[in-house]
């Protein structure tokens, strides 16, 4: 997610989805992932840190809830591989990995929001250090566009043409005391 | 990443600082690193533990990042330590060693220093015989210098491996009775472990034979500067009265130069009055820890079966050192502001 | 006929209890009157005007290294002389650790011939107790004397032998010389880089004890009496040996002791912290022995020097190059460029109430000059006063001027003070060397804080 225009004082925020919509996405995604696997057999599911862990939290309480039993769940930090200095080269804090494990798996990787693609790259490659995956498939809650690597969504849960200039933000219950997606549109900046 | 201490271990994360935040360009000693800037440096640790766990133990983000090791003293543990960390992160890691012999040669530290930061050199991590050579460093580059021991002065990588060793057993440093044994005179790792204990809170005990303590622990002469002397902690002669309910004894290399020098009579008496041993431990708490910076000399400061025993921790410490090293080239490889050249800072 | 007259300034002049507005007048290079209106009276004449300045002898330093020859690296006999003449030096000692030390006459008489040539002031050689200053035999005093040595020193290392000791200050009777001695017990001081205590604790640094030096002058103090010889302690830096020399001279032992400025203002914390004290460092521009010492021996060495225990102020000038400081502690060659800087960190006393001015010119001029009978020398008529006859050497000082010390601008070659940066409130503005201006402030500006 990209940092805040703080420059610009004419903002207009809009929201995407509110905690019902994240509801029904999240229940519909859930139902995506189950139904590309042909069930939850060999399925793990890993969310990227730090909100796609929780989206994969509760991805996977879906699934038990629908499926009866939940598919194995990690979690993945990949400060340690990434590639982008859009913070100027200061130093992202590391959060857990915790992984079961991956070998011959069907990993999907659960991110919020896919934006440049480089947050999803660098996760292929720390997975690399784990195991060999038999296949890694992607779901994102928002696809805003603007990539710049050849990585796409398999499953995506709302698609959002932005600009650059634009923020696109989620709230999460667990991290923000609230659900929410909502996008800042940049407008003119100085 | 279950451990004793994973209570303890969201409790510190909460105080640590992001890493964008960490501001020391340096690692010279622990005397200018906040309660807080500790926690932060181990908390990272615990990340790079986990990363010392994994099948493939490697990842690139200090990738492009070049490390020399500066040894002008010989070591092969804490340079091996360095040279592991640096390559866990994927950074280019080359050892040097020098001689201060190569002062004669007309080379000084100041030279060798100013010619690797020339070949793009971002840190320099360096060992010295002498004290404050490492700040002669840090006073001519600009280039990241790591103290990894500096004559008797400072060993602050060491205290930091200690403390994360200690927390991840005891949890909470915070009154806790750390006592340690030995040549305390001449022990930078006793200074930089003095300073990590008691920005932590913990009780400090230093015991030994009067010839081995250091003079001037006492409070400077002015009240107003008594935080610039170092932090108050208990002296013992009586290693009985020292070990007494202690949660950490840390035993110290005795070296046989001080018998040479006049400061004891024999190493004998040494290890008849000051010896680490297992009928002396009873009195500590039944579940102490026993710490030892190494190389250890069995037989003298340490008995044999407590070096071994089932209550040390000795070669995790060593696991814990590259963790701890992996986590400060971590957040010193972040930009920060380059600190000034010159007497007048070095952050 | 050469004339100098020099106006309206406070002539303080300790010797002959002077203390008031008068007129100084030099001819040919001799104080010829001293008096209100003489300057006046006097129709052909150069003439400076010191209204509102302080007018006094010119200073004489018992301990400056000139390092000529040997150690050119580190100062010559005119970059010394011209940077004792801007502290307002007009005689200065030359330490004798030379390459070849002073310890016979051909070695003393080159110093001299150089300095006939390049020094801008007068050099008093000073001689070795023992030949090449290894505290083995004792060198020729009888030789020494003659050849115009003022004292005899080994020059920064003690005499441990305390037999050899006592042959040197009874051998030293017959010439009426003093034997002026560097008190640190190499035994206990070996392998010492700072005073021993917190600071040292704290920076991992070996430390020098006092009781190094205590023990030494106590020694020293018990031989001078064994023997009556005049025995002068150097740069004393402790409370403790305070005591014992004033013991002594209650007994009248002959003793004599000086002390440097910095000394006197600085403590061991200058080695570690500059005024903020935020973050250590080592800074080797305050390694010097004997060691700074702690604020007790400071404020001991004051009360000693403002009651006379104390007999002068001398700089222990110790010119180093860059080189040899720039580099580890352990390493650093130890000492002082204090010369220039000399009057004006001890006029920080002065400033500070414990020490009136005219005791410090006291402990400038005439009390070094009775320390060591220097008026008795060839060529020292009336040293260290400003009665007629005497020696036209005078120093022309404004007390109040506030000035930052830069040693770049030092004229000596050793930059090596920790006061680079610290403001002093005092400054030498003309230095007069036989009637001649040998230092002139006001032109070359030090640094003058708007």
């Amino acid at each position: 997610m990209n940092k805040p225009n703080d420059y610009n004082l004419n903002y207009q925020e809009e929201t995407l989805l509110d905690a019902a919509g994240i509801g029904r996405t999240l229940t519909r995604l859930a139902h995506e992932i189950v139904e590309s696997n042909s069930g939850i057999e060999n399925l793990v599911l890993i969310g990227i840190q730090t909100r796609g862990t929780t989206l994969a939290d509760r991805i996977g309480t879906a699934i038990g809830h629908f499926e009866g039993v939940a598919p194995q769940i990690g979690y993945l930090d990949v400060t340690m591989h990434r590639d982008d200095f859009d913070r100027d080269g200061l130093r992202g804090t590391p959060m857990p990995t915790e992984l079961p494990s991956i070998e011959s798996k069907t990993v999907v990787l659960i991110d919020d929001v896919l934006y440049t693609g480089r947050t999803v790259r660098a996760a292929m490659d720390a997975l690399n250090d784990y195991g060999r995956p038999q296949q890694i498939r992607l779901a994102v809650l928002i696809d805003r566009g603007h990539r710049e690597l050849p990585i796409r969504a398999d499953m995506v849960g709302k698609n959002i043409p932005t600009s650059r200039n634009d923020t696109v933000r989620l709230n999460l219950q667990e991290h923000d005391g609230n659900d929410a997606a909502f996008v800042r549109y940049g407008g003119p900046s100085k | 990443m279950i451990t004793e201490s994973s209570n303890n271990q969201l409790e510190d994360m909460s105080n640590a600082l992001p890493s964008s935040q960490w501001n020391h360009h340096n690692v010279l000693d622990l005397d200018n690193f906040s309660h807080t800037e500790i926690t932060t440096v181990l908390s990272l640790a615990d990340r790079m533990r986990e990363i010392l766990d994994r099948r493939i133990p490697r990842v690139p983000a200090l990738r492009g990042y070049t490390i020399v090791n500066l040894f002008f003293e010989p070591s092969t543990r804490t340079r091996a330590s360095f040279e592991l960390a640096g390559k866990m992160l994927g950074a280019d890691v080359i050892s040097v060693s020098a001689s201060t012999s190569s002062v004669q040669k007309g080379e000084s530290l100041i030279d060798t220093v100013r010619t690797l930061r020339a070949m793009r050199a971002d840190a320099i991590i360096i060992r010295h015989e002498m004290a404050g050579a490492p700040y002669l460093a840090a006073s001519h580059t600009d280039a990241s210098i790591i103290n990894a021991g500096d004559g008797a002065h400072a060993h602050p990588t060491q205290a930091l491996l200690d403390l994360y060793t200690m927390q991840r057993h005891v949890g909470d440093l915070k009154n806790k009775k750390v006592v340690m044994v030995g040549d305390i005179a001449h022990s930078r790792v006793a200074r930089s472990d003095i300073w990590g204990l008691a920005k932590m809170g913990a009780h400090v005990v230093l015991c030994g034979p009067p010839t081995l303590l250091p003079r001037g622990l006492g409070i400077a002469e002015r009240p107003e500067h008594a935080k610039n002397a170092l932090p108050f902690v208990q002296i013992e002669t009586d290693i009985d009265n020292a070990l007494e309910d202690a949660h950490v004894v840390m035993a110290l290399r005795l070296q046989s130069e001080r018998q040479e020098n006049g400061l004891l009579p024999s190493l004998r008496e040494y290890a008849e009055n000051y010896q680490v041993t297992s009928s002396r431990l009873v009195k500590a708490k039944s579940d102490y820890l026993l710490m030892h910076p190494g190389p250890k000399n069995e037989g003298i400061e340490i008995a044999s079966d407590v070096a071994r025993g089932d209550r040390s921790i000795i070669e995790e410490q060593v696991t814990n050192g590259v963790a701890v090293r992996m986590a400060l080239l971590y957040l010193l490889s972040g930009r920060v502001e380059p600190a000034q050249i010159g007497e007048r800072t070095i952050v | 006929m050469s004339t100098l007259a020099i106006h309206n300034g406070r002539v303080i002049d300790p010797a002959l209890g002077w203390d008031g507005i008068a007129d100084v007048v030099i001819v040919d290079g001799k104080i010829a009157r001293v008096g209100p209106n003489e300057g006046d009276m006097v129709v052909e004449a150069d003439r400076i005007d010191a209204t509102g300045l302080i007018v006094s002898p010119g200073f004489i330093d018992l301990q400056t290294h000139l390092r000529e020859p040997g150690f050119k690296h580190q100062e010559t006999i005119n970059s010394g002389t011209l940077a004792a003449a801007r502290g307002g030096f007009t005689t200065v000692c030359a330490m004798p650790g030379t390459i070849p030390p002073m310890d016979s006459r051909s070695a003393v008489e080159s110093v001299l011939r150089e300095a006939e040539e390049s020094a801008l002031i007068r050099v008093l050689p000073i001689g070795c107790i023992t030949v090449g200053r290894n505290g083995e035999r004792l060198a020729p005093a009888g030789e020494l004397k003659s050849s115009g040595v003022v004292a005899l020193t080994d020059d920064g290392k003690a005499v441990a032998d305390p037999n050899l000791m006592r042959h040197a200050l009874q051998y030293s009777t017959q010439f009426n010389i003093p034997i002026a001695q560097h008190p640190e017990d190499p035994s206990l001081v070996k392998g010492g880089q700072m005073h021993e205590g917190w600071v040292a604790t704290r920076l991992g640094l070996r430390g020098r004890p006092a009781s190094g030096e205590a023990t030494m002058v106590a020694r020293d103090i018990a031989l001078a009496e064994l023997t009556g010889a005049h025995l002068h302690v150097c740069n004393i830096s402790t409370a403790s040996s305070v005591g014992l020399i004033r013991a002594a001279k209650e007994r009248s032992v002959n003793i004599t002791t000086s002390v440097t400025p910095h000394h006197l203002n600085l403590t061991h914390e200058s080695v570690a912290f500059n005024d903020s004290y935020e973050q250590i460092n080592y800074r080797t521009n305050a390694k010097v022995e004997p060691p700074l010492r702690e604020e007790e021996d400071i404020q001991s060495l004051v009360d000693a020097l403002a009651d006379g225990v104390i007999d002068a102020i001398a700089s222990d000038h110790s010119p180093v190059s860059a080189m040899e400081k720039d580099i580890e502690f352990d390493l650093a060659t130890p000492g002082i460029s204090s010369i220039e800087t000399a009057f004006a960190l001890s006029m920080n006393l002065v400033h500070q109430g414990h020490l009136d001015i005219s005791t410090l010119i006291h402990r400038m001029t005439i009390g070094p000059v009775k320390a060591w009978n220097l008026d008795r020398q060839e060529g020292c008529n009336g040293l260290g006063t400003l009665m007629p006859g005497a020696v036209g050497d005078v120093a022309i000082i404004d007390p109040n001027l506030e000035w930052t010390v830069n040693s770049e601008l030092f004229a000596s070659l050793g930059k090596n003070t920790p006061l680079n940066g610290r403001v002093l409130k005092g400054l030498v503005m003309k230095t007069i060397f036989s009637g001649e201006i040998v230092n002139d402030s006001t032109k070359e500006q030090t640094n003058a804080s708007e």
